[in-house]
């Protein structure tokens, strides 16, 4: 073991309220060097201000282009025991719901091979395992994807399909209106060579949630936001209406003045939607738990083009599908000959390194509709255009 | 950065053991780097590909995108991945000299 190394401004996060990150280190650090070196290397960034890692990193196991992100130290000399530092992503559950024993032995994996420090979870949602060496890359896949019980592979990285995640869903939720659980797992399950063999343009996210309160922030954070809805009547127990009213909730100010589409009144004794005008923000439903509940009718939106600044700009998904139905069970094949269309579409199409909100916003939602079979409709847009530069198509033309 | 020496000659690479020029490639390298790719002898069809890569990259400058290597070559994504179990990036720009692939991989 090295020896501890003095960490003055590292120690001043131990203090305050919040969980310290670096206690959790130190815990780690007492019998394990590279945590140990971690530690010391984070020191360095705090005095000097700038990361301590060298650029990229290219390392994976057998016949997967993805999952493993490689990193170097920059000062090896100085933090040798995190020379390499790789970090291994795992697919995780849907929803994130594990027992003690699918945890475990992940523990013991990586207390055996890795720094014991992990990430629960990435942004994307896989369980990220921080810190091993290029050697026991494989060793570490090797154990976990053979475990007898609750075996986990490898999440995506690169150019691929990343790990898609959902919300709690229908396990906790009642507001839940697809199997989100259901429905994540089935998509990775079918897509599994997309995620762990980089073959297009740039990366491609999936999020699943299942109502539109959007718990995974999938509108913000995946090329394709799958969001549950109804459309049929939003469901009304009058007389839970009216405890409401009676324990002194104030209905007029908390729901009904804050309306959207102001479709929704209260008479003093019963409560109406106009659910025509109704844009299913859920709002009324969250404020009245209790009383009003989505209607039974249920499938999901389907949002596209979402993705961070870099290159054009950033973007939230935008409306492709107003209504799919997306029954547990059903084998989702609606959906899933969606997605290939418009990967196929992307791949051919796409320039290197371009997201699908960005090749869309290139070549043109006439374009991509086409390509994807799909007419435009009011839904897709907020408003119409407001400069006159129209193209038509060749077909739609009189030539002379 | 470290040194690898193939029948006498010293060939830099970089941490993942990647070539840090690639115009320093011989045709040994790609012998020399096979095995930690996971591939017991290189056939014509590794060939093919390390020479589509090599001539891609000398006239472009950069590697080309999957779909186009696959396009051009005749081999599915799944039969790159059978001639190298590491992939495209790691495994065959690798043996082909190329410079390593980098963003948010």
């Amino acid at each position: 073991m090295t020896e501890t190394k003095k960490t003055p401004l590292l120690d001043e996060l131990e203090k305050g309220p919040w969980p310290s990150f670096v206690k959790e280190i130190k815990k780690a650090a007492a019998h394990n060097i590279s945590s140990q070196d971690l530690l010391g290397q984070l020191e360095l960034s705090y005095e000097d201000k700038k990361a301590h890692w060298k650029h990229g990193g290219l390392v994976g196991v057998m016949g997967y282009g993805g999952g493993v992100i490689g990193r170097y130290s920059d000062v090896p000399e100085q933090f040798p025991n995190i020379e390499m530092f790789h970090t291994i992503r795992l697919n995780q559950p849907s929803g994130w719901y594990y027992n003690t024993k699918a945890l475990r032995q992940v523990c013991d994996v990586w207390e055996k091979y890795g720094s014991g420090l992990t990430n629960l979870h990435g942004a994307t949602g896989d369980m990220v395992l921080l810190g091993t060496k290029t050697e026991y890359i494989q060793t570490i896949f090797d154990e976990v994807s053979n475990f007898e019980e609750h075996p986990m592979d490898l999440g995506g990285s690169g150019s691929n399909l990343r790990t898609p995640s959902c919300c709690a869903g229908p396990a906790r939720c009642e507001f839940a209106m697809i199997d989100t659980l259901d429905l994540c797992h089935d998509l990775t399950n079918e897509f599994q060579d997309y995620l762990h063999r980089p073959m297009w343009p740039y990366k491609s996210k999936i999020k699943i949630s299942g109502c539109p309160n959007d718990c995974v922030a999938s509108i913000a954070r995946s090329d394709i936001s799958i969001q549950g809805t109804w459309r049929d009547d939003i469901k009304i127990n009058q007389e839970a209406v009216r405890e409401y009213v009676a324990g002194g909730f104030d209905i007029n100010g908390m729901v009904i003045s804050k309306c959207p589409t102001k479709c929704i009144a209260w008479d003093g004794n019963e409560l109406t939607i106009d659910n025509a005008n109704c844009t299913r923000c859920m709002h009324c439903i969250n404020k009245m738990t209790k009383a009003l509940r989505p209607g039974d009718d249920r499938g999901a939106t389907i949002l596209i083009g979402g993705k961070a600044p870099i290159l054009q700009g950033a973007m939230m998904g935008w409306v492709i599908v107003p209504f799919m139905k997306l029954e547990s069970g059903s084998g989702y094949e609606e959906l899933k000959e969606f997605l290939e269309k418009v990967w196929e579409w992307w791949d051919e199409n796409g320039k290197t390194r371009e997201r699908l909100g960005e090749l869309i916003l290139r070549l043109g939602m006439r374009n991509f509709l086409r390509a994807i079979e799909l007419e435009p409709i009011p839904q897709m847009v907020m408003a119409p255009r407001a400069n006159p530069f129209f193209f038509w198509w060749p077909e739609e033309t009189v030539q002379d | 950065m470290a040194f690898i020496e193939i029948n006498g000659q010293q060939f830099e690479v970089d941490e993942d053991g990647f070539l840090l020029n690639p115009d320093t490639w011989i045709e040994d390298v790609a012998k020399y780097f096979c095995k930690e790719e996971g591939i017991d002898e290189l056939t014509e069809d590794h060939w093919k590909v390390i020479k589509y890569l090599r001539d891609y990259f000398f006239q472009f400058g950069i590697a080309p995108m999957v779909r186009k290597l696959c396009k051009d070559t005749g081999y599915s994504l799944k039969g790159i991945y059978e001639l190298f179990p590491t992939g495209p990036a790691k495994g065959a720009c690798k043996l082909a000299g190329l410079p390593k692939p980098t963003g948010c991989v």
